[in-house]
């Protein structure tokens, strides 16, 4: 239904609405944060996936939480991982 | 055999003394027999919402160290049926007191009162831990405002880490004028993003500086709103399932015409 009030106020972005993402976005590194094991964990499960691909390097092997700023000026929370490759492998002989 | 709760918020200043008192003397009007615990040493606070700052004698400290049987650190309230303090130390520091004895305090006045009911300290240090040891279950105060919700959602982390895992809410210092402007998170926006289940919610309400500067809890003032919270939330603590009450006491027209044009009914509640 059109709402009459909301089309003469600037509701769009009212201080309640910008307090509410920015709580969200920091609560996501807080909880990560919250067990530090957890970016382990997905850490062995990405190696686990990408050996049967590839050889990498674990020691090189870079992965956080982080912001990522988007065309409409927001943040938005992002996985970012860095994968040093040593060798990728020869798939068909792998699945064999 | 009683049940112990916490009152903890990670920061400081959001109500968490104001909420043990008028939970606790609700509880006592309702016939229940209550002990409030200052766990707060050094920065003992309780003891003057209440009103009970001169009758002091031993404390909490005091009765855990042996220096005075328990019963002689129990302040027992002249006003109120059943309600007693047991104040903090001031002049010790935090470390006084380990989790273990903590939970050996909480363990004995669990068999003499149906709620023990833990004034918690601000922050996640010694005294937070201490707070914690004996609880059976844990309430988390928050008000609607970035920096604190984000420290209740930390102490949620942290309680859960403890094994105290399904803390209810109570969002404090609630503005009804400052929801509907759009200047103040709302009681969805601050449970959707903590995601625990609402105890209750007490309105922002100056009665509650006027309690506290004669020492008598709001819960006894009929006209006060946050009072009437309070009772509320302290009868769904002995398990009654009371509505949230309208926060709304005068519908402008204003109000009621915005309503009618947008279709939508109006959210404030306690
Ligand atoms: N619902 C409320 N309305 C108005 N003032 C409040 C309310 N709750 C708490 N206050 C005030 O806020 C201040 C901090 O409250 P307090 O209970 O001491 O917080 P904490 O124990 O968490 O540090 C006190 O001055 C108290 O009177
Ligand atoms: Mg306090």
């Amino acid at each position: 239904m059109f709402d009459f009030f909301k089309f003469f106020s600037k509701d769009d972005n009212t201080s309640k609405d910008i307090a509410r993402e920015r709580l969200k976005l920091v609560l996501v590194h807080d909880r990560a944060n919250i067990s530090p094991r957890f970016l382990e964990m997905v850490k062995g499960d990405i190696i686990k996936v990408i050996s049967d691909y590839m050889e990498i390097d674990e020691k090189g092997f870079d992965i956080r939480l982080s912001r990522i700023e988007q065309e409409d000026n927001n943040y938005t929370s992002a996985l970012v991982a860095n994968i040093p490759i040593k060798k990728m492998k020869n798939i068909g002989k792998n699945k064999g | 055999m009683g049940e112990v709760i916490v009152i903890t918020s990670g920061k400081g200043g959001v109500g968490k003394t104001t909420t043990t008192a008028n939970i606790g003397t609700a509880l006592a009007l309702e016939g229940k027999k209550v002990v409030l615990l200052d766990a707060d040493i050094g920065l003992r606070n309780l003891d003057v919402v209440l009103g009970l700052e001169n009758r002091i004698v031993y404390d909490m400290v005091d009765a855990i160290e042996g220096v005075c049987r328990l019963k002689q650190a129990l302040i027992r309230d002249k006003r109120f049926e059943g309600l007693y303090l047991m104040p903090a130390a001031q002049t010790r520091d935090k470390n006084a007191v380990t989790p273990d004895q903590m939970q050996k305090l909480c363990e004995e006045l669990k068999d003499q009162f149906d709620y023990v009911l833990i004034d918690c300290p601000a922050g996640i240090e010694q005294g937070f831990k201490n707070a914690i040891a004996g609880a059976d279950r844990a309430v988390v105060v928050t008000v609607p405002e970035v920096s604190a919700v984000r420290d209740a959602d930390r102490i949620i982390g942290l309680l859960s880490a403890n094994d105290l895992h399904s803390p209810q809410l109570i969002i404090n210092r609630l503005r009804a004028d400052m929801v509907k402007r759009g200047d103040m998170m709302d009681i969805n926006d601050t449970i959707d993003i903590l995601g625990i289940d609402l105890l209750g919610v007490v309105p922002d309400d100056e009665k509650i500086i006027v309690s506290s500067n004669r020492g008598e809890p709001a819960v006894t003032e009929s006209s006060s709103l946050a009072g009437k919270a309070y009772r509320n939330i302290a009868k769904r603590i002995m398990g009654e399932d009371v509505p949230l009450l309208s926060l709304n006491e005068e519908n402008t027209l204003m109000d009621r015409l915005r309503r009618f044009f947008s279709g939508k009914s109006n959210s404030s509640s306690i």
